[in-house]
Parts: structure tokens; C-alpha cells; sequence
């Protein structure tokens, strides 16, 4: 991995998260999962690194990385803390990319240098309570009225929506009494019409903001389009692609940061006379959890690096994802039953990560979804040769 | 104001130590290396003198091998202006005066104002380096530096003295200083400063290196030994005798 995919520049990026994470988010990482607090000191220290944009263009002000950068430094920070990791990723992925992707040079000079150093943080939203797998459901509507739209509907399950300045988000454009496809939007998060509702409850991520919105009657401006009708759709599900290798990243850290606790864990406890690694039961669990680890980075790594490249990756990015996920949600479950009655409690860390696992293989497409994908993917090969 | 900041490389904390077949140094192969951690306090104390004088230079000069280039970079991606390598890829110095001889001749045609150097490097810890430079360049030296203050053309410097004792010294420039560790709070290298780092001037050179007073014959962990000690009795002579051995073995007073 260290020669194949990362420069010296990827690893002092790494070993910098790495410390950043050991000073500034291990010691509060029990604290804001247990409190479900959001840490927007430590998201701030982040934006002053430039952590907030490691992949937007230097001409926008961000940091002008690639894609390996992005998913090292995600997958570093999840190692100690996915709801950090989420919400990076979330801002970067979803709530920045949409603009420099497809907004105007003016959207993007407005907006972008402030989301690129974390002065605002970007929500994305796409998923409604009737439209979650099926995208294309959505209902919430832009009703066009002179040169600007009327929007009605709603999100559900949006993160950073408590925190953001700025929300991207899709809906149905109609014109004349007529349906023209989905479009996206970008607006400020204090726009007149607009409800965002108390933080969910969650399983996991805890610390990472999640909440539902409400659009009554919002008053936007047609310069607040960013995608026209018909082509929004498509946009976010590129954004989305994307996004999957920040999701598989984090999974690969979730998962890498739940076997070093086991791993450790495995050489101080004893049981029958002997450190439980002698068990073979348990010793191979840890041979299957490194292995795993290894096959998810590098299908991660490997999705990145042909995105930089400048290849196609829906089937790429979609494995990592499923895979990576899978294996995070398998490894944290391994963790905990490596720890014993131990895992169970919340004196140590490995039932955080077990949470924080779950939810990698429902948000940005459900592994069923995945697996759709790549079926499309592989089947579109097939059909051509025949 | 031109500012020298000596920053070594050595074995991280949590490094596995194996050592060679030979004992006489470790194995490097598997050995992970990190910045001196009190180096670390002294390029932060550079950097924030620039800053505050938003003017200057600040110059990380490092003696080693190939691979302290890693640290090197470290630096310059957290805010130093460029770099000098002292390399030494055989015969690596391990006596302070050998070392500190390389230094004064790779710096003495620069004419610095201030040596930071770290109190110790985590390795040898010899501590001395700093203070030898000092005194073959002519500079005034202050030891455990704490806390730094700029006055004109001179330098007051808070040392840590001991059992929670500090003194301020004020010194004349050039100065060549070692910094305690916890003295500033050092800043995480930034995107920017990571990507910035090879374009910055880094300059090689390579002398070699002169007689040495001492070396290093060989390495090996100490013998540690657990010995528990019943102490039998009624609770008050258990209780005197546990005193005794506080105050005259453990020696808590
Ligand atoms: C913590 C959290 C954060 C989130 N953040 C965001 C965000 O920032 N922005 C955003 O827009 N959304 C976000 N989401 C929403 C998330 O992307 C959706 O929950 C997810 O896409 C699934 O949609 P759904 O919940 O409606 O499930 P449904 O689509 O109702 O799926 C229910 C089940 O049916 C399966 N299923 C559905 N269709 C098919 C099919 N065709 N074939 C086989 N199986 C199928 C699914 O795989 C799943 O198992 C977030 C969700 C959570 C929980």
C-alpha cells in the first residue's frame, strides 16, 4: 500500500491525522459518542488544516489533493472516530462537491473558499421519507414562478443539517403545471421557509448531526440552481459514486480501528493459563480480520486511485463500498466477541465501533443497493459481447 | 531575525528496539522514526518568533543519515523556510562534541541570531549538543529554555530550574538555546505546508566526521527483577514497618 498508491506527501498527511487524532480526538471520542455532542472544535482545527477540502481545486481555495489523499485522511480519522470521520466526509463529498462538480463559476467563487476552510460546513439532501433507495421517488417540488421557484416537500435523515450554512438538495422542477425532472439547488441554511427539525436519535454516529428538514413554501432565485431539470438526478448520483469511496474508507477505519483494540486486547487477557491469541479460535479471527482489512483498503485505494486516473469507477467505487462495509460491520462484531463480556460494556471502546459499523451498510445506497450496481455493471459487459 | 533549529530524528516511543546481531546500535529496518520530541517545542518556538516579527528566517538543520529527510520534511511542512542536511549515512556521530563540531562548520558562515536546539534528543539523550555549538560559534547558551522573549539585539530566556523553580536570563544575541519540551504548543503541519514542503531549498552536505571521544561498545536492556516482600505482623507493627520502608527505601517524605 505504501509504495503502490501514497507519495511522501500521503504519508505525512497520514502520520499528521494520525497525531492530530491521538492529541485532539481519542481523548474526547467516549465523551461526544456517550453525550452525542457535535465537536465543532475539533471540525474547526480541521478546516484550519485544510482538512475540509482535500480534494477541492486550489483555485476554490481548498487543499488541491487527490483522491487517495481524501480517502487516507477519512480512513484515519475513523480509525479514532467515525462521526468525526462522517462529518468530513459528508461536508467534502456531499455538501462541497455538488457546487465545484456542476455549479457556476460564480456559485462556486461565492460559496466554495468558505466551505473549503470549514468557515461553513455543506449538507446534502437528497433522501425523503418516500424516496431513500429509490432516488428518483423524490417528491419535494420547485414550482417555477417568474425567475425564481417555490419549493414544498421535505428530507429526512440529512447530515450535518443542524450545522451547516449551506444545503444542496434535489427536487422536482415544475413549470407550467408541468414535470421536468429533478434538479438541484444550493441555499443558505437561514432562508425563510425552511425547518430543520432536533437532531435523531441514532444507533450510531452519534456525535455526527443528523436531522430532518421541511421546505414551506421557500422563496429561491433561479441563480440558486445548480444542476438544471433532468440533469440534478444524475449529478447526485455521481456525487454519490464518489462519495462511496469516503464511505468504504470509513469503513476500513472503523474496521482497522476495532481489530487494533482486539489485536491488543488479545495479548493482555488470559484465560486457561495462556493470552487468549493462543486460542485458535480466537487467533484466526484476528488472521481473518487483518485479511479482510487488507482486500477492503485495497479495493478502497484502488477506486480512488482510478479516479484520479481519470477512469470510470461506478462498478469500482460500489464494490469498495459493499465490501469494505461488510467487512467493518463482520470485524467490530469479531472485536467485541474478542473482548468477551468486556465488549459488551462501554468501558471499552470496541461496542462504539460495532454502533458506529451499521449504518455503513445502509447510508449512500444499502448493500442491496450496491449489489445493483454492480450486477448493472457486469451484466452491460456481458450484453456487449454477445 | 535568522533562526537555526536543530531537529534530529530518533526512534519513536512506541518503536520496536530490536537491536543488530553485533549489539552495538539497533536494527533501523524496524525501527520507526519520529522528530525529537523537544525539537518539536524548539521549531515551534522559531516559527512563533518569526510570526510575532513577521520577518526573518527560520532554517532546520539536521544531522543524519538518508532517512532524516523524513523529519526534515516534517518541518518544512510545518513552517520552516528551508533546510540544511548534514549527512551521515556511515558513522553516524554519537558523541555530542563530534556532532556539535559538524554543526558549527555546516552554520558558522550563516551568522544566525538564535540556535534552538531540543533539551535532549530522546535517543542518546547526552543533552549537550546545543550547549557545545554555542561555545564553538561564540554565542551566548541557556539551557531548558521555557519560555522566549525577543528584547532589542537580545534575548531573555525563562529556564526551568529545579523542583518548580524557574529563572529568567537575559543574554546577548547570537544565542544558541535548548528548549524544553511543553514550552509552546506545536502546530500540526498543514495541507498546504505538506504539499509545499519539496518544493522548499534543501541543501546536502556531507563532511566527514572527525575522531570521537567516545562510542558505543554495546546495548542491552537492563535486568529488571520483581521482588515482592511479605510483611507479617499485627496491624501496627505492619503499619510501622510499611513507614520505615516509605521513608528510608521508597524515600516519600
Ligand atoms: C445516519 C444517516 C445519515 C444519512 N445521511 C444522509 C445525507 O446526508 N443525505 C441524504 O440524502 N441521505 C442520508 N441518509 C439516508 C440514506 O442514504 C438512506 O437511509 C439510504 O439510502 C436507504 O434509504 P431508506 O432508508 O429509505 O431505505 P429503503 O430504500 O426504504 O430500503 C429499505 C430496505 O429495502 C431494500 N431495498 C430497497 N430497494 C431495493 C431494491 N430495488 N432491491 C433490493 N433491496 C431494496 C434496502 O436495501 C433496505 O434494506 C442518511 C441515513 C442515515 C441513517
Amino acid at each position: 500500500m505504501d509504495t503502490l498508491f501514497f507519495t511522501d506527501e500521503h504519508n505525512m498527511l497520514i502520520e499528521m491525522i494520525s497525531d492530530f487524532a491521538k492529541s485532539e480526538i481519542i481523548p474526547i471520542a467516549k465523551e461526544i459518542d456517550q453525550t452525542s455532542r457535535f465537536p465543532s472544535e475539533v471540525i474547526s482545527k480541521l478546516g484550519d488544516l485544510g482538512i475540509l477540502s482535500i480534494p477541492v481545486p486550489k483555485k476554490y481555495g481548498g487543499s488541491g489533493m487527490d483522491n487517495v489523499a481524501y480517502a487516507a485522511a477519512i480512513m484515519e480519522l475513523a480509525k479514532a472516530d467515525a462521526s468525526i470521520a462522517i462529518t468530513v466526509a459528508a461536508h467534502t463529498s456531499l455538501g462541497t462537491m455538488p457546487i465545484v462538480l456542476s455549479g457556476t463559476e460564480e456559485q462556486k467563487k461565492k460559496y466554495v473558499p468558505k466551505l473549503a476552510t470549514g468557515k461553513i460546513l455543506g449538507a446534502f439532501g437528497l433522501t425523503e421519507p418516500e424516496a431513500g433507495s429509490d432516488a428518483g421517488a423524490t417528491r419535494t417540488t420547485a414550482e417555477r414562478k417568474g425567475n425564481n421557484y417555490i419549493v414544498n416537500g421535505g428530507k429526512i435523515f440529512i447530515t450535518n443539517a443542524g450545522v451547516a450554512g449551506l444545503l444542496s438538495f434535489t427536487a422536482q422542477i415544475i413549470e407550467d403545471g408541468k414535470n421536468k425532472g429533478i434538479g438541484a439547488f444550493i441555499i443558505p441554511t437561514d432562508i425563510d421557509g425552511l425547518t430543520i427539525s432536533e437532531p435523531e436519535k441514532k444507533m450510531g454516529w452519534k456525535a455526527s448531526d443528523t436531522r430532518q428538514l421541511f421546505f414551506n413554501n421557500m422563496l429561491i432565485s433561479e441563480s440558486d440552481m445548480i444542476a438544471e431539470p433532468g440533469e440534478g438526478f444524475k449529478i447526485f448520483l455521481k456525487i454519490l459514486t464518489g462519495g462511496r469511496i469516503s464511505i468504504a474508507a470509513l469503513a476500513v477505519g472503523t474496521a482497522q480501528g476495532a481489530y487494533e483494540k482486539a489485536l491488543k486486547y488479545s495479548t493482555e487477557r488470559k484465560a486457561f493459563g495462556k493470552e487468549i491469541n493462543n486460542f485458535q479460535s480466537i487467533g484466526f479471527k484476528l488472521s481473518d480480520m487483518a485479511t479482510q482489512i487488507e482486500a477492503a483498503k485495497l479495493l478502497t485505494f484502488h477506486a480512488a486511485w482510478k479516479k484520479d486516473n481519470g477512469h470510470d469507477i461506478i462498478k469500482e467505487a460500489a464494490m469498495a463500498k459493499l465490501f469494505a462495509s461488510e467487512a467493518a460491520m463482520k470485524i467490530t462484531t469479531d472485536a467485541i466477541q474478542i473482548h468477551g463480556g468486556y465488549g459488551y460494556v462501554k468501558d471499552y471502546d470496541v461496542e462504539r465501533y460495532f454502533r458506529d459499523a451499521k449504518i455503513l451498510e445502509i447510508g449512500e445506497g444499502t448493500s442491496e443497493v450496491q449489489r445493483l450496481i454492480i450486477l448493472k455493471q457486469i451484466l452491460k459487459k456481458v450484453e456487449s459481447l454477445v | 531575525m535568522k533562526i537555526a533549529v536543530l531537529v534530529k530524528q530518533v526512534p519513536g516511543s512506541e518503536s520496536p528496539l530490536p537491536l543488530v546481531s553485533s549489539q552495538d546500535w539497533l536494527d533501523e529496518s524496524q525501527v520507526a522514526y519520529i522528530m525529537n520530541e523537544s525539537d518539536n517545542y524548539g521549531l515551534e518556538e522559531a516559527l512563533q518568533i518569526r510570526e510575532k516579527n513577521n520577518d526573518g528566517e527560520v532554517v532546520v538543520v539536521s544531522l543524519g543519515p538518508d532517512r532524516t529527510q523524513k523529519v526534515i520534511r516534517e518541518a518544512l511542512a510545518k513552517g520552516a523556510d528551508r533546510a540544511i542536511h548534514i549527512q551521515t549515512n556511515e558513522n553516524y556521530p554519537t558523541d555530542p562534541l563530534a556532532a556539535a563540531s559538524l554543526f558549527a562548520d555546516a552554520l558558522k558562515g550563516e551568522d544566525f541570531d538564535i540556535i534552538f536546539s531540543g533539551l535532549q534528543s530522546d535517543d542518546l539523550g547526552y543533552g549537550q549538543t546545543g550547549v557545545i555549538l554555542g561555545e564553538l560559534l561564540g554565542m551566548s547558551t541557556a539551557t531548558l529554555a521555557m519560555a522566549t522573549e525577543i528584547l532589542d539585539n537580545k534575548i531573555k530566556v525563562k529556564r526551568e530550574l529545579e523542583a518548580g523553580y524557574f529563572q529568567w536570563v537575559t543574554m546577548s544575541l547570537p544565542a544558541s538555546i535548548s528548549v524544553q519540551s511543553g514550552c509552546n504548543t506545536p502546530r500540526y503541519p498543514s495541507l498546504k505546508g505538506i504539499m509545499g514542503a519539496k518544493k522548499k531549498e534543501l541543501n546536502v552536505v556531507t563532511p566527514s566526521v572527525g575522531d570521537q571521544n567516545q562510542s558505543i561498545k554495546k546495548i542491552y536492556a537492563p535486568n529488571t527483577a520483581k521482588e515482592t516482600v511479605m510483611i507479617k505482623g499485627s496491624v501496627d507493627q505492619v503499619v510501622e514497618k510499611l513507614v520505615t520502608i516509605f521513608r528510608n527505601e521508597i524515600k516519600i517524605t
